[in-house]
């Protein structure tokens, strides 16, 4: 199974599995990883799920969608060229996120 | 009793979830249908039935097979003529309802909600503090949850201050339609068909402020090639669904924390939790209780066999109160987690005015935090009984100024 590794703002890591068919969002809340509030649970809807993601890793995954592009201009914390909504993020291989300082 | 679809059995049963009883009070009921299975048959209406969160979040985010555009009620608009020209929003599917939502989306995104809220804020303060400082007693519902929303949603809209109390028996009347042509829905076509004429002029391109979310609207749709006709479709949209919904939240929170004063002591001490304690609100008590699905073609949910051109009925407040999900389901407790529940719905048709919602909610909320010092009952409250959504009548409330 792929792991998803989660790097706090202050620096602090925690690895997890990444179960299939679930998004990076949904890995992170079921195992309370703080800095992720998904506030509409997934829907694209609310940009309270924000991440970054390492360079090499954001260039393996599928492309943002204009639903996605739309919301991460919405962003609390400064959107990035790696930003990405994690609730759309369904990983088959290792993938290194960092938390932005806020969502809110 | 079970009939036989495909391997596995489905139990059967009789309720009527639009009952008085049903409505009245739901609870024993979707207990009975989350234990049932993970699909089960309602015999009285000929329909499937979901109601734990799983197949709840299953069916909801399986848009291509549990469809929208058949109508997301008891009718099929397969086999019956829908009672008013289908929404293009709510009774749609890809591609013509991605074209859609992304018109109206785009206009009304996080980053626009939050210019507002300072705004809402100062209303919400202003009302709050008003009635706390009036009469002994109020009624939670016409002074405080119907007078917030009716003030705030109509004003970004840009309608007329006049002929805004036509809002609720329209909306109530599109709710009711969802369900089956009982007493409910037959008052409420009654009540809402005098309301549908001002409704009807206010959706009218060139009829709304031309600073105001309607305006807007209107141009985005012409924009992107919408004719009037579809214009106002769109508009009609926001009005439908904005208002009820929203009255109801903020009246169940009311009522929610009336009668759980530890919890209202937690808001009291702090006021941040506001945002907490209207998403709280929303999972416990679901504002809009149910919708439909139709299969468009034969499916299988946990197993089980259901035929194309199925209605599919999901219990969107029995999966809130899934205790395969939530730890204490039925407490209310503004300190939970409670994102992921389902009363907004999820995925492709996601409630599109959810965070507009959440920040009534949550201003409300913060307003009452600052301005009351004590929320009691001052009577029992009257349930409105509605095929679709779970809200107040009227909520007797005593309120001692902070």
């Amino acid at each position: 199974m792929p792991k998803i590794t989660f790097v706090l703002p202050d620096g602090l890591e925690t690895v997890l599995d990444a179960e299939p068919g679930t998004s990076v969002m949904r890995t992170a809340v079921s195992h309370g990883v703080p800095g992720i509030v998904a506030e509409c649970g997934g829907s694209a809807m609310c940009a309270t799920c924000h991440v970054y993601v390492e360079t090499e890793d954001a260039e393996r995954l599928p492309a943002v969608s204009g639903v996605e592009d739309e919301m991460l201009d919405c962003t609390a914390s400064e959107r990035c060229a790696n930003s990405r909504l994690s609730c759309q993020l369904h990983v088959s291989e290792d993938i290194t996120v960092r938390l932005p300082e806020t969502q809110v | 009793m079970t009939i036989q679809s495909t391997a596995q059995e489905v139990t059967v049963l009789e309720l009527d979830p639009f009952s008085d009883e049903f409505l009245n009070d739901p609870y024993e009921a979707h207990e009975q249908m989350r234990e049932a299975g993970p699909v089960f048959w309602l015999e009285r209406y000929q329909l499937y039935g979901v109601a734990r969160h799983d197949e709840v979040s299953q069916v909801l985010a399986d848009h291509e097979t549990y469809v929208s555009s058949r109508g997301v009620g008891i009718s099929d608009f397969a086999k019956e003529k829908p009672w008013r020209p289908p929404s293009l929003l709510l009774e749609a599917d890809p591609p013509h309802h991605t074209k859609a939502r992304h018109v109206v989306s785009h206009i009304m995104t996080p980053k626009v909600l939050r210019g507002l809220k300072e705004g809402f804020q100062e209303r919400a303060d202003e009302l709050v503090a008003r009635v706390a400082a009036g009469k002994d007693t109020v009624d939670g519902v016409a002074d405080l949850a119907e007078a917030f929303p009716l003030e705030v949603f109509p004003d970004f809209i840009g309608l007329p201050k006049d002929g805004r109390e036509n809002l609720l028996p329209y909306g109530s009347m599109v709710f009711n339609t969802f369900g089956p042509r009982n007493s409910h829905f037959e008052r409420a076509m009654e009540r809402g068909a005098k309301a549908q004429a001002w409704i009807m002029e206010q959706c009218q391109p060139g009829a709304p402020a031309p600073d105001g979310l309607g305006a807007k609207i209107h141009a985005a749709a012409a924009e992107a090639g919408y004719d009037e006709v579809d214009q106002a479709k769109l508009l009609r949209s926001f009005l439908s669904a904005g208002v009820d919904t929203t009255v109801h939240g903020i009246g169940n929170a009311l009522q929610c924390l009336a009668e759980n004063p530890e919890q209202f002591g937690y808001l009291r001490e702090d006021p941040s939790l506001a945002r907490a304690a209207f998403e709280e609100t929303v999972r416990y008590s679901s504002p809009v209780q149910t919708f439909f699905r139709t299969t468009n073609k034969d499916a299988e949910l946990a197993g089980i066999r259901i035929p194309e051109g199925s209605k599919v009925l999901m219990f969107l407040a029995a999966a809130n109160r899934d205790p395969r999900q939530w730890e204490k389901p039925a407490s209310f407790d503004i300190r939970r987690k409670a994102a992921g529940h389902v009363g907004f719905g999820f995925g492709v048709h996601a409630c599109l005015g959810q965070m507009l919602a959440r920040l009534e909610g949550e201003c409300f909320l913060t307003a009452l935090a600052r301005n009351v010092g004590k929320l009691e009952l001052a009577g029992e409250p009257v349930q409105q009984l509605n095929n679709t959504l779970r809200g107040l009548d009227s909520l007797p409330l005593r309120l001692t100024a902070a």
